[in-house]
């Protein structure tokens, strides 16, 4: 089998501009994500019941169903909620944030439970309400504890992001995808994909243990 | 005449079905220490929760300086209450530093009466070289300073301390013991701790409380609670000491009945036993005197070296055995038996 290698050059300027795609829904389903999940968290472990309970349904329904299902589903449900057709890429953004906040949940739950109960009582003593425990003591220290486990599920959402290609949308694998099928350099095309995602999730990674070494110092 | 600054009033308080305080009550003036005493379990951290708001009262109320803070159903809130309170684990905010844990009750004041106040209590606890660094980096005693710090920075009513010492090691205890004291004196703070060490319940508390399942068993100065104890479990719980079996004579006197030789003592009248009654006496190690010419003669069982005193066990006549502080130039062997003479300024005296 001859493989051709001179595609990919041509080709950087289409996998650069999928890329910068992937990149911008993956900080923006983080991040939003980050902020929904840490509202259901403390929902989830809120002493009003129905309200935990809604979080928890919430996290239940996203954390059993493939995301695959979860990106077409709401390719098609979005343009009824919102009353007119939503391209791919909008849809992917909604999708992402809303389908990460059940996992960020989860991370952010641990988080808070990691703080001992005597940090609350010691803010309450102080004069500190429910909010301001939360906003000045809770969740920075939660915030810090789990700073690890919310980049390493920022990588893992990273390469999820490949799935919105599904869709037709051109991320940094849907742009591979339709190149490689034009030229007809699929496992070129593939492999360089797969080296480029390897590389940034690889280092990443690498840095997230660092991380973690600094913060089991301070505590 | 000094004002009353807490009252607890018949305080129950329950977890589910079991009722873990009984009838609390006991006041505490301004600018006095109190200490609740008991062992682990008797109850005494739940009295100071339910002071402070953590814990709701099932019965009775509490009253802080005139105002009803707690009753069953009507609670006000921690934060309401103005209450400080130091924790058995200092519960320091450990991504701030020592300045700004400190600052943090201070939110309400402008930055430089912050800045002002920190600095002044920074200097009160000895702190101000480590102003910057962050609780892990502190020593244990360090932290508890801090945390005394952050609570008497927003100038609370009353403090409470939860078994504030019991982390340090013994030498740093008996020192920081002291130390607290004079913060809290000379700032004029009222303060109820809790702790399971009469030795520092006693050096620091102007009252002490000694608690057992759920109850307060007696309420009053550390003076009274050693020689005037109110139940035969205080006597026993504070401490050294034993039961000699007596009876009360005709005239209301107590009579060692198996060692005569101990002679008739006046009943201190807080035994309030009957003519005939059989009682249990209690004898401390300093009402025990030795005395190398009284013609009194016990023998010496077991005998335990204190450095400045020893402590003997000694066996009277009858077999019987009492135990007696000696200063430590008197050494005695096992076995020797030596002259005692029993020195009691009162009788105290329960029914058996």
């Amino acid at each position: 089998m001859q493989l051709d290698w001179s595609s990919i050059p041509r080709a950087s300027n289409a996998l650069w501009e999928g890329f910068q795609f992937s990149i911008s829904l993956t900080a923006f389903a983080a991040l939003a994500g980050i902020i929904l999940g840490t509202l259901l968290a403390m929902a989830r472990l809120s002493s009003i019941k129905p309200l935990s309970m809604i979080a928890s349904g919430y996290v239940n329904i996203f954390r059993s169903t493939p995301l695959v299902i979860v990106i077409y589903w709401f390719y098609v449900v979005l343009p009824f909620i919102i009353g007119r057709p939503i391209g791919a890429e909008h849809s992917a953004y909604v999708t992402f944030a809303i389908f990460e906040a059940a996992y960020f949940c989860e991370i952010m739950r641990a988080g808070i439970q990691s703080i001992p109960k005597g940090q609350v009582y010691a803010g309450s003593a102080l004069g500190f309400t429910y909010g301001q425990n939360m906003r000045y003591i809770i969740l920075p220290q939660a915030f810090r504890n789990v700073v690890p486990l919310l980049l390493t599920q920022t990588i893992i959402l990273f390469q999820d992001t490949s799935l919105v290609y599904v869709l037709g949308a051109t991320d940094l694998f849907g742009a591979a995808d339709k190149i490689a099928h034009r030229d007809n350099t699929l496992l070129e095309m593939y492999v360089t994909v797969a080296v480029i995602y390897f590389v940034i999730s690889f280092f990443l990674s690498r840095l997230v243990k660092h991380l973690h070494s600094k913060i089991a110092i301070i505590r | 005449m000094p004002n009353t600054l807490l009252t607890l009033d018949q305080i129950n308080v329950n977890f589910g079905p079991k009722r873990v305080l009984e009838g609390l009550s006991f006041s505490l003036q301004a600018g006095e220490i109190g200490c609740l005493l008991g062992a682990s379990g008797c109850g005494k951290t739940t009295a100071l929760r339910a002071i402070a708001g953590f814990e709701p009262v099932a019965a009775g109320r509490v009253i802080l300086d005139g105002q009803q803070v707690a009753s069953s159903g009507q609670e006000w809130t921690p934060q309401q209450r103005g209450i400080g309170m130091v924790f058995q684990d200092y519960a320091l905010f450990p991504h701030l530093n020592v300045t700004d844990n400190i600052r943090f009750g201070l939110s309400r004041l402008d930055k430089v009466e912050q800045k002002r106040r920190v600095e002044e209590l920074l200097e009160v606890v000895q702190l101000t070289e480590v102003a910057n660094a962050y609780p892990h980096a502190l020593s244990g005693g360090q932290q508890q300073r801090v945390a005394l710090a952050r609570a008497l920075a927003p100038a609370p009513r009353l403090l409470l301390l939860d078994e504030p010492f019991s982390n340090l090691d013994v030498e740093l205890r008996e020192r920081l013991n002291q130390e607290v004291r004079d913060i809290l004196k000379s700032r004029d703070i009222t303060a109820l701790l809790v702790t399971h060490d009469q030795h520092e319940a006693f050096s620091l508390a102007d009252k002490v409380g000694v608690m057992h399942a759920g109850r307060l068993l007696q309420w009053d100065t550390p003076y009274k609670l050693y020689h005037e104890p109110a139940e035969r479990f205080v006597a026993d719980f504070i401490g050294e000491g034993v039961f000699l079996p007596a009876v009360v004579t005709a005239a209301g006197d107590i009579e060692f009945n198996a060692d005569p030789q101990l002679g008739h003592r006046p009943c201190w009248p807080v035994c309030q036993a009957r003519p005939g009654q059989a009682v249990q006496v209690l004898l401390r190690p300093d009402d025990i005197l030795h005395d190398d010419t009284s013609p009194m003669q016990a023998r010496v069982v077991k005998k335990a070296f204190r450095g400045a005193q020893f402590l003997y066990t000694l066996s009277l006549p009858s077999g019987q055995t009492v135990l007696s502080l000696v200063p430590s130039h008197h050494d005695h062997a096992i076995g020797e038996a030596i002259g005692i003479r029993l020195e009691i300024d009162h009788v105290i005296a329960f029914g058996v």
